[in-house]
This record gives structure tokens, sequence and C-alpha cells, in this order.
């Protein structure tokens, strides 16, 4: 019946095209279909039977500001050597879309191959393509599937049909195709069902001429797939967040629809009551105030948002750097201006959150660069938010967030919630009260108190107005100074408690790369591409937070040239750089930017350090 | 010369053995003769006279002159002066962090009518437990006179520029969009104003009370509609608003054909005479109508509009846990290992 993976792989593979050798483990599959059309499930099935086979894979969602109907792509890369940053070239198309097809295929480098649907008749397009027609139609009729479902058991014939193509394990397979809809039997045998179909035609029809194949490898044992805004969500459950307030915005939405489902699973007490309460704002500017009322009032208070939200929340951001007061803010950046691309990708709101808001105000960012530190910091800005006093900003970016990425499962945070500094009512006895911006330790951070204290001298008063130090209204020249002094050095505190840079590479290279977040994955692989094709050695720190840390200072120090990479049009960070560290590196530093709204790919990195150092002309 | 003691009459107290005195506020920098300065000093009244704990309230406002006086009663409370507009969304915060304190609020009519509009209408919408206070005088007075969006249709600012657009009616708005409890009361009826918040303060939901409270400087001259003078000559009170504690005797007797007795809910009274023939305060649709009636009579309608105590406040209807989230230890906040290790595991 279905024919074994074995006997696929021992069969002769393309002799009849210039392919001699089988590429194995080291390609890109594009899949293009409708949005709406229900294929994430394949894909992600798809996905994860590469996984399953110990190889390392990355899955890149790229699709419309739409809910139904417009073109839409997943793109998988497989990579024996683990690089998962977007790769410019498909090597495979499976084409189920007719719309985008004509311009999926003339994008495809000479000696790609096409799955498609037979009825699109692709082949005179060009002729340097190896052509897979399937009857999707009949196939999916076969299945006894009803109408209403059809299109999405489409889907689950692509994944067949590949399966087979790719060599992927069949078995595995299976299995993943009844954990994705281990509710209904019924469900997972239909779906099944259709795989089986599309492996058969595969099979029975079709014959094997491209050189691509999966074979099982040992790299991906004990690891997770997961996107970044799940990650982030559990951050904050682990963190203890008691309050959300927050108003959809792609692509942030599922950092706060995945943690109400964590929340309800493990945060509602044997009472059925629970230790949390999760506001649909009525738009950011409400979420944010809420977020900064309950922070002011004691709770764990966080809210999610992408690039209009953070521009609707300057003013509160402000509120909550000037009045000191504790709260988290993921921003899921987009790319902009203004609505810009909603579903695409950017780095682009790093310049305007590390001084959003009027005035001289200054942020606290964090930058993951992997799932597993949104996690990691989802979890820290929590703390620091309350160390500091102060809003905490964790920028992701949609590639992040919303992608599927691999990663070491998440460790459990051994460090004790850290609150800072509060003073209790016994406290406030024996200190006989207290000045609420006094800076008493040295370190820019005052003490407060908790509303609800029961001491007649825990109140205070909070407000954006000028204060002195027992926060009375002052508009007094040297109180006012002295305060924003006190912010300065508070500032210089969080460089103290914020995550450092990580340095990759010997650090006495002459040539450094400066990165943060998705840019991650692009300059570790043209890392690689750089010093293999062109000899170019680099010294890599990936920045992880800001204010920058003495780390940044001192490897910029150490360069003569430092490429900043970043996805924005105006290099922001290497903007922050040259505003922040010793005028005299300005020079040093030159920018390299991705900003088409896909993710950064290594060859671009590659393409523009090289030429910039005289190579690869 | 020698001191004879003298033996100086105890000072009062409330029930929980505090003097006025812990009520006091800052010296108020606002104008002489401002009726928010009255405002402050009946609600600092009704809290002393609530017996209200100071250290269990929390004073939120937005900006503008009723905003800046949280400064100027209970020093004692926990305050917070926050952004022009915005104190819903920060009240609201507040109390999810501590349902178990009691929130104030004080607004402007440009702080909530116009720049507020958008996070007003949400506070009512859901039930937030607390008192909204709207210190209603048809102008900015921080920047010098200019017309709010209450300002009534023909009133007349100092440079003699005429009000041509309608008055939004902040009270009939509260009742249509879920406000609990609302009122609207004059800075100037003492009586009135002090059983008014009272009340208020034993409801459990939205109280919204339109109190005017006239601009001495910018709004209170001929021709001005929310003027001390035109407010004396055009008070029409709906009912006479009394206000009877849980502790005090509520055997008083009142007859039911002109007096309403609505229970509220901390087992206090709030009893209200009738001065209007078809007025009950449940009736949300006769209450709006009455609202909109007096308008064209040019009457400002004055005492409770509206009572609702059978609908769930927003915390409530969370169901959150009794002790506040604020304050819940770290085991009760984080997870442990199994479930890190599971959600590990679903993701493999």
């Amino acid at each position: 019946m279905v024919t074994s993976t074995l006997a696929v792989q021992s069969q002769p593979i393309a002799d009849s095209l210039a392919h001699s050798k089988k590429i194995v483990n080291d390609f890109s599959i594009q899949i293009a279909t409708v949005n709406g059309s229900g294929s994430q499930s394949a894909n992600s099935i798809l996905l994860r039977s590469i996984f399953n086979m110990g190889v390392p894979v990355s899955g890149k969602n790229l699709f419309p500001s739409n809910i139904a109907g417009m073109p839409t792509w997943f793109v998988i890369r497989v990579n024996r050597h683990g690089w998962v940053a977007r790769k410019n070239e498909i090597d495979l198309l499976i084409a189920i879309n007719l719309e985008s097809v004509e311009e999926d295929i003339r994008t495809l480098p000479t000696g790609g191959s096409v799955i498609y649907d037979e009825a699109f008749n692709l082949t005179d397009l060009r002729s340097d393509l190896t052509y897979y027609p399937v009857p999707f139609d009949r196939l999916v009729a076969a299945t006894g599937a009803e109408m209403k479902v059809r299109k999405l058991i489409k889907n689950m014939v692509y994944v067949g049909v590949a399966a087979q193509l790719l060599s992927i394990d069949l078995k595995g397979l299976e299995s993943i195709v009844r954990k994705q809809f281990s509710k209904k039997t019924a469900v997972a045998d239909l779906n099944w069902n259709a795989v089986q179909l599309g492996f058969d035609y595969a099979a029975s029809t079709l014959t094997k001429q491209d050189p691509l194949v999966v074979e099982p490898m040992n790299a991906t044992q004990g690891k997770i797939i997961i996107d970044g805004n799940a990650a982030a969500a559990m951050g904050a459950l682990f963190a203890g967040v008691t309050v959300v307030g927050w108003y959809p915005i792609t692509p942030s939405t599922s950092i706060v629809e995945d943690l109400i489902k964590y929340l309800k699973q493990y945060r509602v007490e044997k009472d059925g009551k629970a230790s949390f309460a999760v506001v649909q704002a009525e738009d950011e500017l409400a979420a944010i105030g809420m977020v900064l009322g309950a922070g002011w009032a004691g709770a764990r208070s966080m809210t999610a948002t992408s690039g209009p939200g953070i521009s609707l929340m300057a003013e509160f951001a402000g509120l909550g750097y000037f009045a000191e007061i504790p709260g988290v803010i993921f921003d899921v950046q987009r790319t902009g201006p203004s609505t810009g691309l909603p579903t695409r990708t950017a780095q682009g709101d790093i310049r305007s959150i590390a001084g959003l808001s009027h005035g001289d105000t200054k942020h606290v960012l964090l930058l993951p660069g992997s799932v597993k530190e949104c996690f990691e910091f989802g979890i820290q800005a929590f703390d620091l938010a309350e160390q500091l006093q102060t809003p905490i900003f964790v920028l992701l970016d949609l590639d992040l967030g919303m992608n599927n990425w691999m990663s070491e499962p998440f460790v459990y945070p051994e460090k004790p919630i850290n609150r800072g500094k509060v003073l209790n009512a016994k406290q406030l006895e024996e200190l006989g009260g207290f000045s609420r911006y006094k800076d008493v330790d040295g370190d820019g951070i005052a003490y407060r108190t908790i509303p609800g204290t029961d001491h007649p001298s825990a109140a205070y008063f909070t407000r954006g107005t000028g204060k002195n130090e027992k926060a009375l209204y002052s508009e007094r020249p040297e109180v006012y100074q002295d305060n924003m002094e006190r912010l300065v050095r508070k500032f210089e505190t969080a460089k103290t408690l914020v995550p450092k840079p990580i340095l990759d590479g010997s650090g006495k290279q002459k040539i450094g790369i400066i990165a943060y977040g998705t840019s991650d994955c692009a300059v570790l692989e043209s890392r690689d591409q750089l010093e293999r094709e062109s000899k170019i050695a680099t010294d890599y720190l990936r920045v992880r937070a800001y204010p920058f840390t003495q780390e940044v200072d001192e490897f910029v120090a150490r360069h003569e040239t430092v490429y900043v990479v970043e996805q924005n049009r105006d290099g922001q960070l290497l903007n922050l750089l040259k505003i922040d560290l010793d005028p005299a590196y300005a020079t040093k530093l030159h920018s390299i930017t991705h900003y088409n709204g896909l993710p950064i790919d290594a060859r671009s990195v590659t393409k523009a350090i090289a030429s910039h150092e005289g190579a690869n002309k | 010369m020698s001191t004879t003691p003298v033996s100086s009459a105890p000072a009062k107290t409330n029930s929980i053995g505090l003097q006025i005195l812990d009520y006091r506020g800052s010296k108020s920098t606002l104008c002489a003769g401002c009726g928010h300065n009255a405002v402050a000093e009946r609600l600092l009244e009704a809290f002393y006279e609530m017996g209200v704990q100071p250290e269990r309230i929390m004073k939120i406002s937005g900006i503008g002159c009723s905003s800046k006086s949280l400064a100027y009663f209970m020093s004692r409370s926990f305050s917070f002066n926050s952004v022009h507009g915005r104190m819903p969304s920060v009240a609201t915060g507040a109390l999810l962090a501590n349902k178990t304190m009691r929130a104030i609020g004080v607004s402007g009519d440009g702080d909530t009518a116009s720049i507020g509009m958008g996070q007003f209408v949400h506070l009512l919408r859901r039930n937030v437990p607390m008192i909204y206070i709207l210190e209603d005088n048809g102008v900015y007075g921080l920047t010098k006179g200019q017309f709010s969006a209450t300002a009534d249709i023909g009133s007349k600012l100092k440079t003699g520029v005429v009000n041509d657009l309608p008055p939004i009616d902040v009270c009939a708005l509260a009742i249509q969009m879920g406000a609990t409890f609302v009122g609207r009361s004059f800075s100037g009826d003492k009586k009135q104003l002090s059983a008014m918040l009272k009340a208020a303060i034993a409801h459990k939901g939205t109280v919204l009370l339109d109190i005017i409270s006239p601009c001495v400087t910018f709004n209170d001259h001929d021709g001005s509609t929310k003027s001390y003078k035109y407010m004396k000559e055009h008070d029409e009170l709906v009912n006479e608003t009394g206000f009877i504690a849980s502790h005090e005797d509520i055997a008083v007797e009142y007859d039911p054909n002109t007096t309403v007795d609505v229970q509220l809910h901390d087992g206090s009274h709030l009893r209200l005479r009738k001065l209007h023939e078809d007025y009950t305060p449940t009736d949300k649709a006769g209450a709006v109508n009455m609202l909109m009636e007096t308008h064209e009579k040019g009457e400002v309608l004055t005492g409770v509009f509206y009572v609702n105590t059978q609908e769930l406040d927003f915390a409530s209807r969370l169901n959150m846990v009794d002790d506040p989230l604020s304050t819940l230890s770290a085991d009760r906040v984080r997870p442990s290992r199994e479930v890190l290790a599971e959600l590990m595991q679903a993701q493999s």
C-alpha cells in the first residue's frame, strides 16, 4: 500500500538533470496558499515532521493583513548546520494559490522544483525547473471529505506529496498528525488519510527528479518548537503577573491571548477565584493607564502592543518614567511608519521607545534574541520594573513573536521574585516616615510604599509634575534639577542590572558586528559565510538591553570597524550608539540595514560587509 | 503665675477614633471662593463621618484645577495625579491591583467631557467600583477660561464669546452608559452634597456625581450659566437627599408615597423625598427623560437621579481572589516547576 520511506531513498535521484548529488538537509520549501484556507496546521505538521527527524528547521509565515482570500506564504528552511535565518533562495515551491503562482515560479532559482495543482498548467512558464503536477481535487474527493472541509484537506495532501518526495519519515508524520488533531479521532483519520493519498500518489506517479532529501540527524533531540509570543506569555506567567490591560494589535495579540489561556489553567485557585485580572481596554491609552495604575498600587502589571500602540502610549510612558511607576510593555515590532505593513517584521521602534514621550525621558529596553530569551526577559522585566520603579519595554518583532523557532526547553527561574524597594508599615514605624523621592542609597532608586500600607505616614502624592523629595509639588529650579540628576543615576544603576551583551568570537579581530533581536540568526550565518568565502574574520556582540552596558562601549573601542546590523531604514540602533558612546567612536560605526518587511537573511549581511571590506567584488 | 491645667474637652473623633484633622490635606492653592475647595471640604467630612480609614483610600485624578484639588484633602490617603483625561484607566488599574481599597476620582468638565470622554464612558460601562466626582464649571480654568463641553448654549464668556454648541449632560450619559449611582449637586449646597457623598461612599459600583462648582475667576459673571448666582436662581431639586448610615437607627418613619428608600451595599439607607411627581430613582429611562426635559425648561436639576444596587461591579465580575492582587505571596503567583515542565512537554 504505502511505499516505505526506505524505498524512496534508494531510488536513483535526478540522474536526468544536472544535479548529480543529493542535497541533504539544506534547502528551503515555500508553500504558497490563500490566506484563510487553513494551511497553517498543514505547514506546521510538515515543519514538525522534519524537526522530529532530528533535523534543524525554521518556519516563517509571510502573511497579508487580511482574513481571507489573499496570497500567503510559509517558508520552511531545513538546515543541517542549524542556520535558521530566512534564506532568499527557494528550492521547493508548493504552489496551491493560482493568484500568486506565476510570480512565485518566476522567483525560483534554476534547478528549483514545484509541487503544484495540475489544473494550473505551469510547465510552459520555465523550462529549468522540475515540475510535480498533482491532481489535488481528485485526491481530495477520494478522501470522502465533505465539501466544506475540502479546502483544509487539500493542505494535508500536499504534506503527503512533499513527505514522499523529500523522504520524510511517515511513521513520525502520522504521530504528529494524530497529535495535532488529538481531540477528534475522526478528524485525525480524515487528515491522515489525505496525507497518505498524497504520499501514495507521489510514490506511484511522480518520478523524483530533484536532489532534495531529508535524512535523520540528531540535532533537535530534547528541543522544543515555540513562537516568541507564547514564550513571552510564559515569561509573564512565571514572573507572577497579576494585572494585564491590553488592546488587540497585530503582531502582539497572541501574547495576551496565550497568557489568558495559561492564567486560566494555572492561576485559578482552589476556590475557583483568579489570582489575576485581565482587561481588554478601550484603546492603548487605557491599556497603559491601567498598567501604571496597577503598578502604582502594587500589582505586577503588563501590556502587549505594537508600533501604533506604542505611539499612543507615549504620554503615559513619560509619566511612568517621571513619576517612577513599574510596568512591563511588550512591543512586538512590525513595519512602520504609521500603519505600515502590519503583518511584516521590522526593528523600527527602538529609537522612539528609548526616549518615548516628551522631555528628557529615557527608558529601559530588553532585547530578546531568541524565544528562550523571550521567556527569560519576560520574567526579568517584571523584576526590573519593580527594582527600578519604571516602565520596562521588551522588544520582540513579528518574526520572533509569531514564527516558530527551535529552542532548548526553558529553565525554571531560580531567583526569587524581586519586588524592589518597598517599605511596609513596620519599617515606616522604625524609620519614622519616609521621603518618596529621596536617594537614600545613592543608586538613584528611592523607596516607595504600596497603597493600602497601614501606617499614617505611608501615603504620598504621585504626580507627573515637578516635586521635591517628599513628593510635594515644587517648581524650584534646584529641586527640579536634582530630581532629574537622580533619574540619571537611576539609569546608570539600570546598566548594572540589565542583561549584558553576548560576545561571539575571539574578541581580537579588527572587525566587529553589533546586532540585536532576530538579526542574530542572520549575523551568525553571515559570519560563517564571510569567514569561508572571503576570509573575513569578525567578532560579534549581541546587544540585549538598553541602556548599553560597559561591554558595548569596550567592544566598539576595541574594534577598528563596527558594523551595526538591524532591520530598519535609518540605522536606529547605530544612532543610539552614536548618542550614548564616546563621540570619537562615531566614525567606526557602519550601518547595515534590512527593511523590506521580510526577516533579514544572512546573504544580505555578508554582501554588505564583504563589499565594504573590498572583498567579493 | 501658676498655670492651672485647663481640661480641654477631648477632641471629637469618628467611629474609628480619628479626628477631622486626620482627614485634612495641604492648603489649597486654588482661587479663594473656588467651588472645588468646598467640594474638597465636603469630601473629607464625608469620609470622616463615615469612619473610613484614610489609608484605605486612593485618590486619583487627571489634569486641571479639579485634578489638582486631590492635594487639598486627606493627605493620609494615597494620591495619584495622572495625565489629562486618563484618570479612569489609572483608577481601574489601581482597583484591580487592590480591590479592597476605596477609590475616588476627581475630574473636571474638560478632563472628563472632552479629552477624557473615551475613558469616561468605558469606566461607566464597566461599573468600576469608585466615586467619580466631576467638578463642573463649564470652563478650562488652568488655561484661563475657554469653554468646555458642558457649557450651556448661550452661556457667555467674560470676553463676550457666546457658546453655541449643546452641552454634554454627563449625568444622562452616565445613566445610559451603565453607572449605577448618578446624581448632580452644587458645591454651594452643603446639605445635599454631604448626604450624596455619604451615600456614594456606601455604594458599590460607579458613582458619578456631577457637581456644579463655579469658577470664580473665569465663569462667575452675569451671562454665565455656571455661576453661583445662576445656580441659586435655577437649581431645581428633584428630591431631598437624606442619608442614614448603617450604624444609625433606621427606624425613622417615612411615607412611602412621598419618599423613596434605597438600601445601599453597606446596609445604610438613602432616603429621597420626592419633589418631582413622576420620579423613581430606579427607572433608567425615566431618569434620562427627566434630565432632557428639564434642560428644555432651562432648569438645572439636582439630586440623586438613578440608583441601581443590583448590578455587579467590575472588580466582582472578574472573580478575583479575596486578597489584593498587589500583595499576593510569590507561591500564589509563580506556578511550580511541574507547570513549566508540562508546558515544555506540550511544545516538544
